[in-house]
């Protein structure tokens, strides 16, 4: 069974912008694309290390503010010809209330 | 269902088209492809350096077998397609299998032209255009001695090349008395000369080929004068022929070759056609370069779109043969009127010559030392005035000031592991590897694959040198009008002017009038609209955080750690121990592990975290600070000396004035970070005269200097002029720095962009016309109410707070 947990309300998160949430084990960075559409990926670009949290977001990716690295929200994925991949968690929005599962936060 | 198109010519033009179209849309069509050669695609070009042993056929395949499979592309290689049905809209092939078509892209190439001569038609007669010529090349260098190639052109020299390097002994005949005299100047073709008879090759100038000699096979070649040279091979490269057959029969209209428009249709608006099988404007193009743009353009009406023009090409030249650095562009032989600068050094065997019309570049020849040729085919194309650095052209581009590589830019010397990209690393190896093996042939296809020329930019003419040198004239120099970004087809200017003209005031205005493809942008074009519209509505255009890089949304600059650093702003340098004592304190206060005195006078604080920012704000504000501005697109520091208040040859108070002027233009934003300096004399310890907005103080006033920076590329300032007083200087300050926001490209800083508007239209706007003067200065102002609002006050008080609080769950 998927163990939902209550993150930020939706409202708290701007428009192509990000929160960072962070648990004992790991930063997850939550992104709002310009459709209220939210992904939560690592907040941890596969290339340096890169906070993606702060990066510019545009459609459902989003640039590292490191090195310019774009990183495909759904998947977690480095696009164009760049490869390499950062962990992604489930999340759903319930009246206006962001929430993600856990299934994966303690593994991370 | 879906439309069905059809490709004839499996070659470089006709597949570049088509991975156009995908790029556009995948979907459109079912797509069939012919070709006659049992090959996908691959690079044509490039076939010079597999006869001379320094490539495999594999590493010059563009387009794999698979590659045609994952775009659902139907194959026929090896089939010749020899008659086309329009009334029934289909062709059909040698072999007797058919296809119809909704559209149809004709891009049968060219075939070499054979001298109608008596014995062309031998056995060892050939021309040099696919890899069944290098083939038959090959094979016959193992068992023959003797070779002839009639052509000192382009192809010809490079097939002698080859030939010599398998072994064979090679007479190049030439018709006229200097080769490749399309592309060279005489003394240029003389300097190739001696250079491949050093390396071998034997030269007959001026000879007009009889007959051929043989029985069953060539065994010497005859000329006009009764001379006779042995040959066990005859290589003719002396020019193309656009091939038509195929379209004429066809009764599509042809000329020299198969006529098209501007949007590379023919006269059958069901057929399109690109390559080297088209006539133009008149002209049929014998190169690579121009297939790049007719394959755009044609995609771009094949998808349904309508919206490009091809309009013919600028091409530049480079000869593939090892060693051999030679570049051609333009109209390399002056016309009267023109002048012609040349640099000539015998020592160094190097020849460069560029013509001037109107002061700008109409053409450049160069032998010996090419690595410039890019900077002046950029030039020419652009078509640049040159009277600023006029003096230094020949001399080159690091000769402006390429922060000292000098020599070390001749990229055909360079080995493989010489670093070309010193921010990321890469050598030239890894990015010849990436070009041959991925198929780039643009500056951005190499910087996207290899990361060279990604970061500081510095590199970027040694990158496209690269480029250049490996792809040899196949190479795609970036178009006259630079795109904004991929998010659409206009450039900077034209946006900046539709945002003034049409009132646009916000991003979704530009976006929607401009044809934006994405949404909401990038994450290059978003922070470049915000500035703009920023810059040109300050009073009424709200600020879009989301679209600025996280040092300007967080308001410090981000460290490899995701930590912050902070620098309070220290007007003109100058500070008190109060000040002192209140960063002092901050920084225990917040555990700050490190300071560093900066190069611009003042005090940087690392390590800080980014929750810590609006606290240590507060209290910095509370002791009278506001930011720095040291993380931004925007004003960041005056820098003075003493001055006449304490230094002895001091002749102006130069600590003062330079306070004056960071009170006048602190909190900012520019297209670039922009720097001021005041030096109390012509001794000019505060560096103003690499600022970009420098005064140097002299006895009987200020000289004012613009357009200089340190930093990847130094540039010393041009003196824009002389004026007596303080209200002068923070006059023109004003107006030089509002021109450069309004008129400047996003990230373009001072230096480039005096070089591409020129200083004479500075002055004229600036020094001739007070009137303008007075109003770019008002408007500065204007501006300047709305930007001087301190944003760390700001978020110490609570604005943005989202920003700087994380969220915490136990999982």
């Amino acid at each position: 069974m998927t163990n939902w947990i209550e993150a930020v309300k939706l409202k708290d998160i701007p428009r192509l912008g990000s929160r960072v949430i962070k648990t004992d084990t790991v930063n997850i960075a939550l992104f709002r694309t310009t459709l209220d559409e939210v992904f939560a990926i690592k907040d941890e670009c596969p290339h340096k290390q890169g906070p993606l949290s702060q990066g510019i977001v545009h459609g459902t990716s989003v640039t590292c503010p490191l090195h310019n690295w774009k990183i495909d929200l759904a998947s977690g994925e480095a696009l164009g010809p760049d490869e390499g991949c950062t962990n992604t968690y489930s999340t759903k929005v319930e009246n206006g209330m962001v929430y993600l599962t856990s299934d994966k936060m303690m593994a991370a | 269902m879906k439309e069905k198109l059809v490709l004839v010519g499996n070659g470089m033009a006709g597949v570049r088209t088509l991975e156009e179209l995908l790029k556009t849309d995948a979907d459109k069509y079912e797509i069939t492809v012919f070709g006659a050669e049992p090959h996908p695609n691959y690079n044509r070009i490039m076939l010079s350096p597999v006869l001379a042993g320094e490539k495999t056929i594999d590493d010059i395949i563009l387009n794999t077998v698979e590659w045609y499979e994952e775009n659902n592309i139907t194959l026929h290689s090896g089939d010749l397609v020899t008659r086309i049905d329009r009334v029934n809209q289909k062709v059909v092939t040698e072999s007797g299998s058919e296809a119809s078509y909704d559209r149809l892209l004709l891009a049968t190439g060219s075939n070499p032209f054979i001298i109608p001569i008596p014995g062309a038609d031998l056995d060892g007669v050939i021309g040099f255009r696919d890899i069944a010529d290098v083939d038959t090349m090959l094979a016959t260098a193992k068992d023959y001695k003797n070779a002839v190639v009639i052509g000192g052109g382009l192809l010809g020299l490079e097939a002698a090349n080859g030939l010599m390097k398998n072994g064979m002994d090679v007479t190049v005949v030439h018709l006229l008395d200097s080769l490749m005299e399309r592309q060279l100047d005489k003394p240029a073709s003389a300097l190739l000369k001696s250079s491949l008879e050093e390396r071998g090759l034997t030269f007959l100038m001026e000879a007009q080929t009889a007959s051929i000699e043989g029985d069953g096979r060539v065994s010497s070649v005859k000329f006009a004068d009764g001379s006779e040279v042995e040959a066990d091979l005859v290589v003719m490269a002396v020019g193309i022929r656009p091939n038509m057959t195929l379209a004429q029969e066809a009764g599509i209209y042809c000329d020299r070759g198969i006529v098209v428009n501007d949007t590379m249709q023919t006269y059958d608006p069901k057929v399109y056609a690109v390559g080297e099988c088209v006539q133009h404007r008149d002209i049929c193009y014998g190169l690579v370069a121009p297939l790049f743009d007719q394959a755009k353009v044609a995609a771009n009406h094949l998808a349904r779109i309508g919206s490009k023009r091809y309009e013919g090409s600028v091409m530049s030249t480079k000869l593939k043969v090892t060693g051999i650095d030679l570049f051609s562009a333009g109209e390399f032989n002056e016309e009267e009127g023109d002048e012609a600068m040349v640099l000539q050094d015998p020592a160094s065997n190097t020849y460069k010559k560029l013509v001037i019309r109107d002061n700008r570049i109409k053409g450049a020849v160069m032998y010996g030392d090419t690595i410039d040729g890019t900077w002046y085919f950029q030039l020419m194309r652009e078509g640049t005035d040159i009277t600023s650095f006029r003096k230094s052209i020949l001399f080159g581009q690091h000769d402006l000031g390429d922060a000292g590589h000098g020599d070390e830019t001749r990229v055909a010397a360079m080995s493989d592991d010489a670093e070309i990209c010193g921010c990321n690393g890469v050598c030239k190896g890894e990015i010849v590897d990436a070009i041959v093996k991925k198929g780039l042939f643009t500056l951005d296809d190499v910087r996207a694959h290899t990361k060279a020329s990604s970061s500081c930019g510095s590199c970027t003419g040694l990158v496209e040198a690269v480029l250049s040198n490996t792809v040899g004239d196949g190479y795609d120099a970036s178009p006259n009008k630079q795109p904004m970004c991929k998010c659409t087809e206009h450039s900077h200017d034209e946006v900046i002017d539709a945002i003034k003209e049409n009132e646009l005031k916000t991003m979704d205005a530009v976006r929607d009038l401009m044809d934006w493809k994405t949404p909401d942008g990038c994450a290059a074009c978003r922070p470049a609209l915000n500035y703009y519209l920023l810059a040109r509505w300050p009073d009424e255009y709200q600020d879009d955080a989301q679209s600025r890089f996280i040092n300007e949304r967080a308001h410090g600059n981000i460290q490899k750690d995701g930590t912050y650093s902070v620098v309070p702003r220290m007007f003109g340098g100058l500070v008190k121990p109060d000040e002192l004592r209140a960063i002092a304190d901050v920084c225990d206060k917040y555990e700050v592990p490190e300071m560093k005195v900066t190069g611009g006078q003042r005090i940087d604080l690392f390590g800080v975290k980014k929750e810590d920012l609006p606290p240590m704000w507060k209290d910095l504000s509370d002791a009278g600070f506001v930011s720095g501005h040291a993380y931004g697109k925007a004003m960041r520091t005056v820098k003075t000396c003493a001055g006449n208040t304490w230094c002895r040859f001091g002749t102006q108070n130069s600590t003062g004035l330079g306070v004056k002027l960071e009170e006048l233009t602190w909190g900012s934003w520019m297209p670039h970070k922009f720097k001021l300096a005041v030096s109390g004399c012509p001794r000019n310890c505060a560096e103003a005269t690499i600022k970009d907005f420098g005064v140097v103080c002299v006895d009987s006033g200020y000289e004012l200097h613009v357009g200089g920076n340190g930093g990847i590329k130094v540039r010393v300032t041009d003196l824009l002029t002389r004026v007596e007083t303080e209200e002068e200087v923070l006059e023109y300050c004003g107006a030089f720095t509002q021109m450069y926001r309004e008129e400047a490209h996003y990230l373009e800083r001072t230096a480039p962009w005096v070089e591409r508007v020129s200083l004479g239209y500075i002055k004229e706007r600036i020094l001739d016309d007070a009137a303008e003067r007075k109003a770019l200065y008002e408007r500065f102002k204007y501006g300047q109410k709305f930007s001087q609002i301190d944003p760390w006050k700001a978020r110490a008080e609570g604005a943005e707070a989202h920003e700087f609080n994380t969220i915490k769950i136990v999982a």
